[in-house]
């Protein structure tokens, strides 16, 4: 049985079909400001991919803030129960997932079969999402790609009040002025965003396993900042970004198998 | 023509006049009691004069990356052309965000028990609740009618709704910040608020519904009120007790006034007309701080 699932985040689309609870392709696009073409393009690349017509996927979930967007899709999941179906997939043991996008951020509890029973979010705040990442990044003048790489060489953190991303791009500029180190300053950024988080987190409990997805989590210099503030092993599956779209798609075979008995 | 659309881009339109002040028909002999006051905020740096604790000049300034430096500007500013020396002063306090940095003064006291005092002489004893917009955060104090802090409420490490975030807008709406006020009064209805309080997505947001668009009047209507509920909503958390008064820089913008006395329901007490003869409540602060000054001087001659 062919399933799609579609996550419409705030600045990309991402989509995975899965056959009989195993991926077989995923597509991308960047949201823009008409989500509904960006998950067009972003299905028909998955198709192509896995060489398959529109006809062939049996049901279809949507999720990610943009969802009511959504074009010819059966039905929608939470963000965060999709979130707590693609983390206990990956990993049967996982019982906290702490997903990051460009602008949000939340923590899901769940239990053994992927269910949702508790989260936090962290939303409207650019202080806590990929969003304040790629803010410093640019007030750095250093790639996206580059600031984690770059933070691992610091021994130490820049001071820098990255609470807001606002005041984190001024203070920024003045530590470049007075001669800091980059990667002490990159360093900075990933604390002061694990801090917040961590503090998010907290507030939910931390039950292990605890899985990172979402975007943020392909980025190594956050993954060893958040390590050191929650002081626990943290997974993280090989493609994090697509993990809101692996759950919309696994919630999709769950109700196509409903729907026939 | 592609020159002159390259200097547009150049300007800086979050930037705010700079300026000093000496009021008409005061003097100062050796035997008054002169103090100074001295702000240093995270993006303004004000400095008052104080004669027998009463107002006498004023300067305004951008606080630099040294603290200690902009403290000097802005007293500098201050003691511009009133024939004063900063050894001519009884007593200096600091106050403001770099209060600790500013190098020539006797003690540090904080802004929030400054403003209450600085209000309490701009607007005169009735003041009870007194909103501080500063560039870095929001502050609702209450006093009583000696200006004395009864309690406060702080909204920090946010820019949303402070003079910083309006400089953010202002350059991103290429609008001279003294003006973004009164440009977002013209429109004809008042539009939703934009969704989202983080400058930085607000940002974004302003983006698409100029895409969309919108004139840049109503977009700064929108962001103008999101502003102004957050203050609000601030005030109302502290108590709002009458009389109310805004100090800080966005004091001066009338679309965050005018929006928060509608969503309050109440009046604030008059803006002085700072830009003839009245007092700057943007100074509010280094007024209390010099009046500080003034009580801290006597004291210690009674000693």
């Amino acid at each position: 049985m062919i399933t799609l699932g579609l996550d419409l985040g705030t600045q990309r689309v991402k989509t995975v079909i899965l056959k009989d609870s195993a991926v077989v392709s995923r597509g991308q696009a960047f949201s823009g400001f008409d989500a509904a073409k960006a998950a067009e393009e972003a299905i028909t690349e998955a198709l192509s991919e896995a060489n398959l017509n529109r006809q062939d996927i049996v049901y279809s979930v949507a999720t990610g803030s943009s969802m009511e967007n959504a074009p010819q899709t059966d039905s929608n999941i939470s963000m965060m129960g999709a979130d707590a179906k693609a983390g206990v997939f990956f990993f049967p043991k996982a019982r906290t997932i702490i997903d990051i996008g460009a602008e949000e951020a939340r923590a899901i509890k769940c239990d053994e079969k992927g269910v949702m029973m508790d989260f936090v979010i962290n939303e409207r705040c650019a202080a806590g999402a990929g969003a304040f990442i790629e803010s410093m990044a640019r007030a750095l003048e250093v790639k996206l790609e580059d600031m984690g790489p770059l933070s691992l060489k610091a021994e130490r953190a820049s001071p820098i009040n990255a609470s807001c991303v606002i005041f984190g791009e001024s203070d920024v500029v003045t530590l470049i002025h007075r001669q800091e180190s980059k990667p002490e300053i990159a360093r900075a950024v990933f604390d002061a965003m694990a801090d917040r988080i961590s503090s998010m987190v907290h507030r939910l409990g931390i039950n292990p396993d605890v899985v990172l997805i979402g975007g943020v989590a392909k980025d190594v210099g956050f993954l060893a900042s958040l390590k050191r503030k929650l002081g626990v092993e943290i997974l993280i599956p090989e493609f994090p970004d697509y993990a809101g779209a692996l759950g919309a798609a696994l919630a999709a075979a769950a109700r196509a198998k409903e729907a026939q008995k | 023509m592609k020159e002159s659309s390259s200097v547009i881009d150049e300007l800086e339109f979050w930037r705010w006049r700079e300026y000093n002040r000496i009021i008409e028909g005061k003097h100062w002999t050796n035997k008054d009691i002169i103090t100074a006051g001295v702000d240093v905020g995270s993006v303004g740096s004000k400095a008052a004069i104080m004669v027998n604790g009463e107002a006498y000049s004023w300067g305004v300034t951008r606080t630099g990356s040294n603290s200690p430096e902009s403290a000097s500007k802005a007293l500098g500013l201050a003691l511009l052309g009133t024939g004063l020396k900063v050894s001519d002063l009884k007593y200096t306090v600091g106050t403001g965000y770099g209060r600790v940095n500013v190098p020539m003064a006797n003690k540090a006291i904080t802004e929030i028990a400054c403003h209450a005092k600085g209000a309490n002489y701009i607007w005169g004893p009735s003041v009870r609740t007194v909103l501080d917009v500063g560039g870095q955060d929001i502050k609702a104090i209450r006093s009583d009618e000696t200006g004395r802090v009864v309690s406060f409420l702080m909204n920090d490490k946010c820019a949303a709704g402070t003079g910083r975030g309006m400089e953010v807008f202002a350059d991103l709406m290429k609008i001279p910040i003294e003006e973004i006020g009164a440009i977002s009064l013209k429109v004809d209805e008042e539009p939703p608020p934009v969704s989202c309080t983080c400058v930085a997505f607000a940002k974004t947001e302003a983006i698409g519904l100029l895409r969309k668009g919108w004139s840049k009047e109503k977009v700064l209507a929108a962001y103008t009120r999101a502003m102004a509920v957050r203050m609000a909503n601030l005030i109302n958390r502290v108590g709002l007790e009458k009389e109310l008064v805004i100090t800080g820089g966005q004091s001066k913008n009338i679309g965050i006034v005018s929006r928060i006395e509608v969503v309050l329901g109440v009046k604030c007490l008059p803006m002085p007309n700072w830009r003839e003869k009245g007092l700057d409540p943007m100074v509010a602060g280094a007024f209390g701080a010099a009046l500080f000054g003034k009580a801290l001087y006597e004291k210690a001659q009674k000693t």
